[in-house]
């Protein structure tokens, strides 16, 4: 009970069992993303060469910003009720419970984006043998995106601004995420090897694992004082 | 070592060096900028490829290098700030964000107007441009999240965070825009050339640099006085003053 790791269970299956009572919001990520990728064909044109050009930077701008949507949610109820103020009480180490924070999140909003990635893909005319490619890219890297865009949440929790002030902070952070995942998607669809970008992903992904959630606990404890 | 530390961190100690400092480097970013202009407009040979339109490196670059020497001061300050709670390496932090904003303004204008001649184009996404326009993002989020805080002291320790998150990511932004762009190069970008610089040139820009830091010296100084000024309103040096 008395691990470093205590209370990390709590808190997942708290937040998860929260976000389950709560099957309209859970659902907006995933229908903005698919809304997003939806756009681009009625504003380019339904030419499935284009389509299939423009679709890794597509889908993958379109993850990057229905992540960005529900963040908002992440930490602003539970300072609101007085949660995250009790979490941080708790004794258990604040970085882990952030982390189980944040891990809820991926599974509730990131998660699904990954499952729905192959229908998207095959709607854009994306070549299955990139859907892979995609839905590990989107694996690797929707979690930094999730624990980037918790730090920017548990700085603005306090403030009275809305998301736009969040996007402000968390975009030019994750443009690498964009960069490296875009890249891997379109390296599949040349037939070349994708799986350069896709390591530089998870190597963000554990460089952001180690140190992201010791700043977030950091901005959570700032946002209370 | 430790005495000089808490010594400078001492806000009436810093008010009143940096007082007298402010004229000398004052002093000598005029003179410089002088005589790097002087240099630079008419000393130095026009460029056997680009004829006089080169001579805009002399504000460019300083600007640029500016630029990522103050997003680093700038986390290093409000790291310093959060680590040693020095309110004065945050008041540092709070008044070099605008500069570094200003200098990378700067250097995207500049580059955009020396790129239209010379690339035919106002905007390239070239690497080094890509990357200044995601750094003066940086420098907006971070003056957009000091602003939304009412409290100082919040918005010191919330803004120096995300400051230091940044530093961390910003080789990470750089090299991910350079290898996106020297993979997505197309043959329409005609990429600036690298000349060997000869010394006829290098003096100005040289001086140049020396003379746009010591403008950024004397601009952060007079810019942390007066942060110094707000922050210590209600102290009792300051009603001695």
């Amino acid at each position: 009970m008395n691990g470093p790791l205590s209370g990390f269970g709590v808190v997942l299956a708290r937040d998860l069992r929260l976000a389950f009572r709560r099957p309209g919001e859970m659902a907006n990520p995933l229908l903005f993303f698919i809304l997003i990728t939806a756009i681009f064909p009625l504003g380019l044109s339904p030419e499935p060469e284009l389509l299939r050009t423009v679709a890794p930077g597509v889908l993958w701008g379109a993850a990057l910003l229905s992540s960005l949507l529900a963040l908002d949610l992440l930490f602003r109820s539970d300072y609101g009720d007085g949660s995250l103020e009790q979490l941080v009480l708790s004794g258990h180490s604040l970085p882990v419970l952030v982390l189980a924070k944040t891990l809820a999140h991926w599974m509730v909003s990131g998660l699904p984006l990954v499952l729905v990635a192959p229908l998207l893909a095959s709607a854009l005319y994306l070549p299955p043998e990139a859907w892979g490619t995609l839905m590990l890219g989107l694996l690797l890297g929707t979690p930094t995106l999730s624990l980037l865009g918790a730090m920017g949440a548990a700085l603005t929790t306090g403030l009275g601004t809305g998301s736009a002030l969040l996007s402000l902070l968390v975009l030019p952070l994750a443009t690498p995420i964009l960069i490296f995942g875009a890249r891997g998607v379109d390296l599949a669809v040349q037939g070349m090897d994708p799986v350069g970008p896709l390591y530089l992903l998870a190597a963000i992904l554990f460089l952001a694992l180690s140190l992201l959630p010791l700043a977030i606990a950091a901005a959570v404890r700032i946002s209370l004082d | 070592m430790w005495k000089l530390f808490h010594q400078f961190g001492s806000p009436p100690h810093f008010y009143r060096l940096a007082g007298h400092l402010i004229p000398w480097f004052g002093g000598a970013a005029l003179v410089l900028i002088l005589v790097a202009t002087y240099g630079g407009l008419v000393l130095a040979p026009a460029d056997y490829q680009q004829g006089d339109g080169f001579r805009i490196i002399y504000v460019h670059v300083p600007s640029a290098s500016m630029s990522l020497f103050a997003y680093t001061l700038m986390a290093v300050a409000a790291g310093t700030g959060l680590i040693w709670r020095i309110k004065l390496a945050h008041a540092v932090a709070a008044a070099v964000a605008p500069i570094g904003a200003s200098f990378t303004f700067l250097a995207l204008a500049t580059g955009s107007i020396w790129g239209k001649p010379m690339w035919g184009t106002w905007w390239a996404w070239d690497a080094r441009l890509t990357s200044e326009l995601i750094l003066l993002f940086l420098f907006l989020g971070y003056m957009s999240l000091r602003a939304a805080y009412d409290d100082t002291g919040k918005a010191d320790r919330a803004s120096g965070l995300l400051a230091v998150v940044g530093v961390v990511n910003v080789p990470i932004i750089h090299y991910s825009v350079v290898w996106w762009n020297s993979l997505h190069q197309g043959a329409t970008i005609i990429k600036l050339g690298k000349p060997a610089i000869t010394g006829d040139m290098l003096w100005p820009l040289l001086t140049m640099l020396a003379g746009f830091g010591c403008y950024f010296a004397t601009v952060l100084m007079i810019r942390t006085r007066s942060q110094v000024l707000q922050r210590e309103r209600n102290s009792r040096w300051l009603m001695d003053l």
